[in-house]
């Protein structure tokens, strides 16, 4: 009989305050308090977090890289946002 | 701890687009990472599926030969070590389980395809680590040679594959570290301690070797590995890596490498003797000293464990079921 499946769940850790939590990974678990359980173990071995996040995978909303021309193309054409689009004398200074 | 050039590139090619396939190689030449949900052609998922899910079940397996001797560790801090050391092996099997998932299969197939007998795991592992100074070699040699193999697999052209092997990297160089300390405290022992450490050498250098598996003439399949930039070196290029890396230290131990052809050239390199390729045939057929007993503490294990898959899996329906009628 094949294993029947676990739910898998994406993991975050914050390295240290003052840094956001990052994904490291996923990992399988039957509930929310076994998932972080597993986290500390499989993903902070050697001190890597001080703080964990587990979330169900299916719970995320990603978007399509096939659509990436589509979803980021009005950041492409707005060269205005940027600072160098501007043109201030050097003897200005630094702005 | 490793993956072993086992992995065979699919011949079955199926209707591709061919501008979808000059486009994915063209972003691999141009060494962009590719990720889960991006397009690949067929092969390339298989092929990472297959050569991610053997590295990931020659870790787990690679627990049992040192797990043996976990009871028996000569002292406490020799014991913390290792437990220590078995701990990563089982998480790096489940970095990497995670990062095959990613191509489509799920964890659950994979780990069946290996208790099934359908996928293989490196061939080491079918060796008995018969004394304590097999746990030193094992370290010294066995994680060694998968240090080389995997550092290049850190820029391995699949996103989640490389990234896992980053973590491993950091890792794995305290197992090569503590296995080569207790090589070093045996040298300096009795004589019989040092003819442990030499015995244990004798027994794990030729297998070692077969590792980076079969010589490059004889590997048709690693081209498009190669070119699919899976593959960075050539089984023979990592091979005499090892080599070269591990001779002085097997003289700073004062212990003789058992290969009588040995010779180092005029660039520095170790030319070593002929490695016997039928008995690496013969691990892979499954007729090793321990591949019978391997598989069988695997699906014990497995079997062992299933009240608890279960339990817990009743225990989340059951708080799910509550949460949803209050």
């Amino acid at each position: 009989m094949p294993t029947p499946d676990t739910t898998l769940w994406e993991v975050f850790i914050r390295s240290r305050n003052g840094l956001a939590h990052k994904h490291v990974g996923s990992l399988h678990a039957a509930d929310a308090t076994m998932a972080l359980q597993a986290a500390r173990d499989v993903y902070t071995r050697r001190g890597e977090g001080l703080s964990v996040w587990v979330v169900p995978s299916n719970a995320i909303t990603a978007s399509d890289p096939a659509d990436k021309g589509m979803m980021f193309e009005p950041a492409e054409s707005k060269i205005y946002r940027h600072p160098t689009f501007y043109d201030v004398p050097d003897d200005v200074g630094h702005m | 701890m490793y993956t072993q050039a086992l992995n065979i590139t699919d011949k079955i090619r199926t209707a591709e687009d061919p501008a979808d396939l000059a486009r994915f190689q063209s972003r691999i030449d141009a060494d962009d990472r590719i990720e889960p949900n991006d397009w690949m052609p067929a092969a390339y998922r298989r092929t990472l599926t297959r050569q991610i899910s053997q590295h990931a079940h020659s870790e787990i397996v690679g627990q049992l030969p040192e797990g043996a001797w976990l009871t028996r560790a000569p002292s406490l801090r020799r014991k913390a070590a290792l437990l220590a050391k078995v701990q990563d092996e089982c998480g790096h099997g489940l970095y990497l389980y995670a990062a095959a998932e990613t191509l489509g299969t799920s964890r659950e197939a994979l780990v069946d395809a290996l208790l099934e007998g359908k996928a293989k795991y490196s061939s080491i592992f079918n060796y008995p680590t018969l004394t304590w100074a097999d746990i030193g070699a094992v370290g010294w040699l066995v994680d060694g040679a998968a240090i080389m193999n995997q550092i290049p697999l850190c820029r391995c052209s699949y996103g989640p594959y490389a990234r896992a092997m980053i973590r491993v990297c950091k890792e794995e160089s305290f197992h090569q570290r503590q296995g080569y300390e207790i090589m070093l405290t045996l040298c300096a022992g009795t004589l019989e301690q040092k003819a442990m450490a030499q015995d244990a050498l004798d027994r794990w250098w030729w297998p070692c070797l077969m590792m980076f598996g079969p010589p490059d003439g004889e590997s048709q399949h690693s081209d498009q590995s190669t070119l699919w930039k899976i593959k960075r070196f050539s089984n023979d290029e990592l091979r005499q890596k090892f080599v070269d890396a591990t001779i002085p230290q097997a003289q700073k131990l004062g212990l003789t490498i058992p290969d009588p052809a040995l010779v180092q050239d005029a660039d520095g390199h170790w030319r070593y003797g002929a490695i016997d390729w039928e008995e690496f045939r013969q691990i892979l057929a499954g007729n090793g000293p321990c591949n019978r007993e391997r598989l069988a503490t695997r699906r014990r294990s497995h079997e062992d464990g299933a009240w608890v898959r279960e339990a817990a899996a009743a225990f989340a329906a059951k708080r799910a079921a509550r949460q949803q009628a209050a």
